[in-house]
């Protein structure tokens, strides 16, 4: 996916391009989502040349285990521009073991939303183009 | 130096004397730059101290949103030159703890023998951008990248941490409207604060819900605001035979992974477990010698995390503090007599030398709350960045 947006960070209005995050959130789009798993066990997210938890710089792709579980959610009523159209919208961070994800909570009433709600892990781009960096976001289905 | 170590709790640090304080009313300053409000808190300490700005060697200056909020970068020489100051000028950014680590710059400066005369505090302007701009600048103190674009805005990150301590430990939306009410009440006499009004439990409760589980009423306001602190070494004090009775006597920061979603436990604070641990230390005594804490309530919930953060609580009894009447001005250790950030107002980058000033006032008996701290020859500031991935917390005696 490297290089195939085109123009400078921010043309057409996307986000600054991000390698490695864009990479990350296109391949979890692609239902191949993964984490960096470092040789002591312990798992990040990319961009990362070190992990975080203990140093190590021998860090490998794993793939992200299939579901996850909600860990904290908060309903939205008042949202930064970007998800204007979208409020009220529930943002989660659910467990999914080596990593966890933060994400927005779709197909799904957020009265149903509870701690310990079984979740797997997409990306959507709620948006027409990708000019800049990937538009895409984190989102969780219920399973 | 040896009479003094052999006091514990007036080691090293009481090398460093708050030798005045100066605030902007908190609020909304519509049309006034960043340059004037800080001018006005510099040279109100510079008053307050009777130091002469000719004998200021250093400003470190604490500053957030500025590039977002008024186009301007490289403040601190811009703000400097307005409040007349003639020295290096260094801008200190971590979110909204810039003004607290800017204060930490000054005492170790002042600590290492560089400096006998600093101000520091700091400057935001916030009330010139609409809500929706304003919540996306203050958005900019998470991670972008596995945050923001997931939705998460500052409430929202906050209400994360909140949902999370209620499951870790209990506590409920009313034991929150009590934090709101408390501080309310402690700005009404407050002639710097934002909110000179009381509230209601009920009030709160009933207020929108901005992020579940928080309302409006669990939020500190939009503010526009500077602080400035004085500090001297106790040498200049001593030479200049000034009024300066408090000291900083201890010093503490912490750190934590930037994402909520890396910590390791979303129900505590341990960037600020680190920082208080540090002042502690660093000042030679412990929670159970505070008599009066200054603590980053940005939302309601967060006070929470202080107190236990501070060891003033253990974990999952702070909830219940302000509802039992602990934390009141009539309650063992008041908390946020300056109506915090709740009510006095959070002009962020500007924060941090604001609850210095304020705890200074509180200390040396001129607050309009001291009544309530009359007891307190110590107390602690608790000023954090973002979630609590930075934190800085100080300890403030009366050794005069």
């Amino acid at each position: 996916m490297s290089g195939s947006g085109g123009g400078a960070d921010g043309g057409g209005g996307g986000p600054p391009r991000a390698t490695g995050y864009d990479e990350w959130v296109e391949a979890l789009a692609a239902g191949q989502g993964f984490y960096l798993a470092c040789s002591n066990g312990h798992g990040s997210l990319p961009p990362r040349r070190v992990c975080p938890d203990c140093e190590s710089r021998d860090l490998s792709e794993e793939p992200l285990p299939e579901a996850g579980e909600v860990v904290t959610f908060s309903e939205l009523h008042v949202a930064a521009p970007a998800f204007a159209d979208e409020t009220p919208y529930v943002t989660a961070i659910a467990d999914f073991g080596p990593v966890r994800l933060t994400g927005v909570v779709r197909g799904v009433d957020a009265d149903a939303v509870d701690v310990g709600l079984a979740v797997g892990a997409t990306a959507t781009d709620p948006r027409e183009g990708t000019d800049g960096g990937s538009r895409r976001r984190v989102v969780f289905d219920p399973r | 130096m040896a009479a003094r170590v052999l006091l514990p709790h007036m080691s090293r640090a009481s090398g460093v004397r708050v030798a005045g304080v100066g605030l902007t009313p908190f609020g909304a300053h519509a049309g006034r730059t960043g340059r004037d409000l800080f001018a006005e808190a510099a040279l109100a300490a510079l008053d307050d101290a009777g130091v002469a700005a000719g004998d200021v060697e250093g400003l470190d200056y604490g500053n957030f949103m500025g590039a977002l909020a008024e186009r301007q970068g490289h403040q601190a020489p811009l703000v400097a030159e307005a409040a007349g100051l003639r020295c290096p000028a260094t801008r200190y950014e971590e979110a909204c703890a810039s003004a607290g680590v800017a204060v930490r710059a000054a005492v170790q400066t002042i600590r290492a023998g560089e400096a006998d005369v600093l101000v520091a505090g700091g400057m935001e302007r916030m009330t010139n951008l609409p809500t929706p701009e304003v919540t996306e600048a203050l958005a900019v103190a998470a991670d972008e990248l596995f945050e923001v674009r997931a939705g998460v805005t500052f409430p929202g990150a906050y209400a994360l941490m909140a949902r999370a301590y209620f499951e870790a430990y209990g506590g409920s939306r009313e034991d929150l409207a009590h934090v709101a009410v408390k501080n309310h009440a402690n700005a009404l006499d407050n002639e710097y604060a934002q909110y000179q009004r009381e509230i209601t439990v009920e009030q709160a409760l009933d207020s929108p819900t901005v992020a579940s589980p928080l309302s409006l009423y669990d939020a500190c306001p939009i503010t526009d605001g500077a602080s400035a602190v004085v500090l001297v070494s106790e040498a200049y004090a001593d030479d200049n035979d000034l009024d300066a009775p408090v000291a900083v006597t201890g010093t503490g920061q912490g750190a934590d992974r930037m994402a909520l979603q890396d910590r390791a436990q979303l129900a505590r604070t341990p960037a600020a477990d680190r920082a208080a641990e540090a002042a502690y230390a660093d000042a030679g005594v412990g929670p159970a010698d505070v008599g009066v804490a200054e603590v980053h309530d940005c939302f309601t919930v967060a006070e929470v995390f202080a107190l236990e953060s501070l060891g003033l609580y253990e974990p999952g009894e702070a909830v219940g503090a302000a509802r039992r009447g602990e934390t009141t001005r009539d309650g063992a250790v008041p908390v946020n007599l300056s109506g915090g950030l709740k009510a006095k107002g959070h002009p962020v980058g500007a924060t941090g030398g604001s609850q210095i000033a304020e705890l200074t006032r509180l200390l040396r008996g001129d607050h309009p709350n001291s009544d309530a701290a009359s007891d307190a020859t110590v107390g602690v500031t608790h000023n954090a960045g973002g979630t609590v991935a930075s934190a800085v917390v100080h300890v403030l005696e009366v050794v005069e």
